[in-house]
């Protein structure tokens, strides 16, 4: 015991950090921030080391080749001893960091934390979120899987929009004209360096200012900010009703951040590791590409804008959401800290988490997809069948053949991505039906070219029996005006 | 001026200097793929095979070996694109990248489209849009058939802002009322 302290003494003659350390430990935080509220970003901080430690394993294995990543993935999931559990800690890590660094985005949000003199604190941490999300978006292309290829073909194809330098951008991204080799390395240069080295100067940053500027005291409805007073204010705060970080305040943080580790290790125990989906190889075109889970949302975005909006939306949006955020703290730096006093501050999360929630769920069963295969793989339901003439039953084969099954559901299967087609007779007259089917039009393909006369009379005479019982077919009103005049 | 000030200065400008001399080399290698040395496009004419592959009246899938790949580039080098023989004469190639957002598209000769599995566009047997979020045509090679060989000019992924390949003509709008 006697040597150890010894060795210490000697090494902090040396280094002489013992006393800024014991100071960092110890400064005095106000007691009410010692909350279940404040923990998320310590845990993000947790899992960021995680990620550091796996990563680094992983590289042990990993080759950043085009031609020779996916196998190397292979063999950490198939033949290396708990190269697919690290793979695994290392992808829910990913996730659960991403989640971790949005709750704390909202806690600081709703908690009036970005407000003086914590603005840079703010800014900084914009900027943390945005090399999170851009980690998860470079280490999905590391996943170097069908879905990382598509995917790096959709992130060129919208960065091919930005007005004038738009192509040259899109080489720089790729590396040369195409995805391949110059692709991933590079992408793996900026996983592996530019990105954790960028997050790891952040981070300090960020820590930094919290213990200059103390962490956020807890929100009183009525205790409003002013700048000429806050810092007197706080300073009162901590000296009469402070508690020191270490022993007093970390505790919560240490159980939370080893609960969340523990959720990781069970997620990636029991769940096991993110793919590698199919072989990047562009031809096999078998293959529906999504996003990993935290861009599902932006998936359902590019489907549902109108076409000509999306370029629009694509590259002002962006630029508008992180003014709105970098602007925050300079509009709103006084004032109301408590969320109870805060309602626009409230519905805005509320309408943010709402927002992107569905158009999440959306994106899970994506129903502007055709469904590809409804047409060989979903028979007509029998009892649109039952006791047709043989017309209708020839049109329900054209229904099938010609593949309009892919896009209309017929008793709740088939595609979603036009009407589904169970009551079209009630909606559509006959000469209505044959105008459509021929002309398309509110976003349906004209199937004038790829029609028979022949069949299109059989088709719509199918589709005149989707009615249902109990319910008028559409007709013609002018039809019999036009009788009555006669 | 004292020697002190001097050095100051002078090693001052002398690693100014030197950075300049460095961030040259350095931003021109970063800027290699944009740059390229003089070089010509990236573009050449590469062989789809013998045209007997792709019958008259019939939409193919084929593939070629990008012309500029480097030897990391595995099986991406390996590119699929749509050969539409229309008449022996007359050819159509498409590019496999979806107009809207670079999505593999797939031809389905039942119902005369190509459909797209990620944001749902359409097109038709022409390479036209027929609908979804596309905003235009499906991308077009330049073709040309020699010796009995279908040739096509390619070697740079299409995308919607820098179009390498040939615009399909675009139709806008739904249906109209004759």
């Amino acid at each position: 015991m006697r040597l150890i302290r010894q060795a210490g003494a000697w090494l902090d003659a040396r280094l002489q950090l013992a006393k800024p350390i014991r100071e960092t430990m110890e400064h005095r935080v106000p007691s009410r921030s010692a909350s279940w509220a404040y923990v998320f970003g310590s845990a993000a901080l947790t899992i960021f080391g995680l990620q550091i430690v796996t990563g680094i394993l992983l590289a042990l294995l990993y080759v950043p080749s085009a031609g020779q990543a996916w196998n190397s993935l292979q063999v950490l999931n198939h033949q290396v001893t708990l190269g697919w559990f690290i793979r695994a800690l290392h992808g829910w890590g990913s996730n659960f960091m991403i989640a971790l660094v949005l709750i704390h985005m909202a806690q600081v949000f709703l908690f009036g934390a970005y407000k003086f003199p914590r603005e840079l604190t703010w800014i900084v941490g914009i900027f943390l979120l945005l090399m999170t999300l851009g980690m998860a978006f470079t280490g999905q292309v590391l996943r170097f899987d069908q879905d990382a290829y598509w995917g790096l073909g959709i992130g060129a194809s919208i960065s091919s929009r930005i007005p004038v330098v738009g192509s040259w951008i899109v080489k720089l991204l790729l590396g040369g004209p195409i995805i391949g080799g110059a692709t991933l390395s590079r992408f793996f240069a900026l996983h592996v360096f530019v990105i954790p080295g960028t997050l790891i100067l952040l981070v300090g940053i960020h820590l930094l200012m919290v213990l200059k500027l103390g962490i956020n005291e807890w929100p009183m409805p009525g205790r409003l900010v002013r700048r000429s007073t806050y810092l007197e204010e706080y300073h009162e705060l901590t000296s009469r009703d402070g508690i020191p970080f270490v022993p007093a305040a970390i505790g919560k943080d240490l159980v939370f951040s080893g609960m969340i580790l523990l959720a990781i290790a069970a997620c990636a125990l029991f769940l096991g590791p993110f793919g590698p989906g199919g072989r990047p190889d562009p031809t096999i075109i078998q293959t529906a590409p999504r996003p990993d889970f935290f861009f599902l949302w932006l998936y359902a975005v590019l489907s549902l804008l109108p076409p000509s909006l999306e370029t629009p939306v694509l590259l002002i949006g962006p630029a508008i959401a992180l003014a709105v955020l970098f602007a925050l703290p300079f509009f709103s730096g006084e004032g109301e800290k408590s969320w109870r006093r805060r309602p626009i501050a409230v519905l805005s999360i509320l309408l943010v988490a709402v927002a992107l929630g569905t158009f999440t769920h959306l994106a899970s069963n994506a129903p502007w997809s055709p469904v590809m295969d409804a047409w060989s793989a979903l028979p007509i339901p029998r009892q649109y069948l039952k006791n047709r003439t043989a017309l209708e039953r020839q049109g329900a084969l054209v229904f099938q053949a010609k593949q309009c099954h892919n896009c209309h559901a017929l008793a709740g299967a088939g595609g979603q991505r036009g009407p589904a087609l169970d009551a079209v007779a009630v909606h559509l007259t006959p000469d209505q039906l044959v105008r459509q089917v021929i002309q398309g039009g509110g976003n349906m393909p004209a199937y004038g070219n790829n029609l028979s006369p022949a069949e299109t009379t059989a088709l719509v005479s199918f589709l005149e029996t989707l009615c249902p019982a109990g319910q008028a077919p559409a007709r013609d009103a002018s039809r019999s005006a036009a009788r009555a005049i006669q | 001026m004292t020697r002190r000030e001097m050095f100051l200065k002078t090693g001052v400008l002398l690693n100014g200097a030197a950075g300049v001399v460095l961030a040259i080399p350095i931003v021109r290698y970063l800027l290699s793929p944009v740059l390229r040395e003089g070089k010509p496009g990236y573009e050449s004419w590469v062989s789809l095979g013998p045209l007997d592959r792709f019958p008259a009246g019939q939409t193919r899938l084929a593939a070629f070996h990008n012309p500029r790949s480097s030897p990391t580039d595995g099986v991406t080098a390996d590119i699929p694109c749509w050969v539409r023989n229309i008449d022996n004469r007359k050819l159509q190639v498409f590019a496999i990248n979806c107009a809207h957002l670079g999505c593999p598209v797939r031809w389905f000769p039942q119902s005369g489209l190509f459909l797209c599995p990620c944001h749902g566009g359409a097109y038709y047997s022409d390479g036209s849009r027929a609908s979804g979020p596309p905003e235009r045509g499906l991308f077009e090679y330049r073709y040309k058939v020699r010796q009995g060989n279908l040739l096509i000019e390619a070697g740079e992924m299409p995308t919607t802002g820098d179009p390498s390949a040939r615009l399909v003509r675009i139709r806008t709008g739904g249906a109209t009322c004759a």
